[in-house]
């Protein structure tokens, strides 16, 4: 959904702005017109989820839909924490900065993403080589089979210096909104190709 | 002693990333947690950062940080108190 400079939301482009991942994601955050104090703290990783979760919840009348713990929330990357960890790293030279410190974990964007929607369902973080949409599917399932969520946001956070890609997906088991698909390994597949590509 | 509390207030903001207040937002008594700017624990372990690395003033005392950090001025008369020679640049 959200990659070089440029956002797709089910297939349409609604968002484009040149420049650094920082500047980028501070452009959406006006486009948003959101006023999220916390915002400006997070580290890139954590406004690449924040935002992207805010594009795919927005007028989806998501939380009118669903209580606080019935939302799942599984995410996965590439390269985990490693771009904040690496500008932590230098900072150590000149004076350790906690505010920093607290993103240097790849989950902490659950975290982020919990506390605004008021999320208390189950979460998980993954590392992996690629998108795999196969375990995405088979672990979200597992989540619904066990009555654990009723509904799951999911998908993929990435960013490491100037590249950065997201796709998130909500699912729902009535497939009740507009322009869903069935929830199948090959379809995220596809489609994190086609927003990748 | 004035220049010193406009000087604080720029460095929380820029320090803390509190990109939506300006420095006359911030009052010399307000409260600098809670109910007043609402900053958290770990702003208070960035003003202790700040406090060692602009003014080489280090908290020796942890119990002493509710009361260095109240608000703007309590912090900068603790480091009137607690340094030689403070430099204000304006």
């Amino acid at each position: 959904m959200v990659t070089q400079n440029k956002i797709h939301k089910n297939g349409n482009l609604v968002f484009e702005h040149a420049g650094s991942p920082e500047e980028f994601l501070n452009a959406l955050y006006a486009h948003l017109a959101l006023s999220y104090p916390k915002f400006h703290k997070m580290d890139l990783l954590c406004k690449l989820g924040f935002l992207t979760t805010e594009l795919l919840l927005q007028d989806s009348g998501h939380s009118e839909k669903y209580g606080d713990t019935e939302t799942g929330l599984v995410l996965c990357n590439k390269n985990s924490s490693l771009d904040v960890d690496l500008k932590y790293a230098q900072t150590i030279q000149k004076g350790a900065s906690p505010a920093l410190f607290v993103y240097t974990l790849p989950n902490i964007v659950i975290g982020e993403i919990s506390i605004r929607h008021h999320f208390r369902g189950e979460n998980a973080f993954f590392v992996f080589k690629q998108f795999n949409g196969n375990f995405i599917v088979e672990y979200v399932n597992c989540l619904f089979e066990n009555k654990l969520i009723k509904n799951c946001l999911c998908g993929w956070v990435d960013i490491l210096k100037e590249d950065y890609h997201a796709t998130l997906f909500l699912i729902e088991p009535d497939g009740s909104q507009k322009n869903s698909i069935v929830f199948t390994p090959e379809n995220l597949n596809q489609l994190n190709q086609q927003e990748h590509g | 002693m004035d220049n010193l509390l406009e000087k604080l207030k720029v460095q929380v903001i820029d320090r803390l990333k509190l990109k939506d207040l300006k420095p006359a937002d911030i009052g010399d008594d307000q409260p600098l947690f809670v109910e007043g700017i609402g900053l958290d624990s770990i702003d208070a372990l960035e003003l202790i950062v700040l406090l060692q690395q602009e003014y080489n003033i280090k908290l020796s005392n942890a119990d002493d940080g509710p009361r260095v950090f109240q608000s703007i001025r309590t912090m900068a008369d603790y480091i009137t108190a607690n340094s030689g020679a403070v430099k204000v640049s304006t």
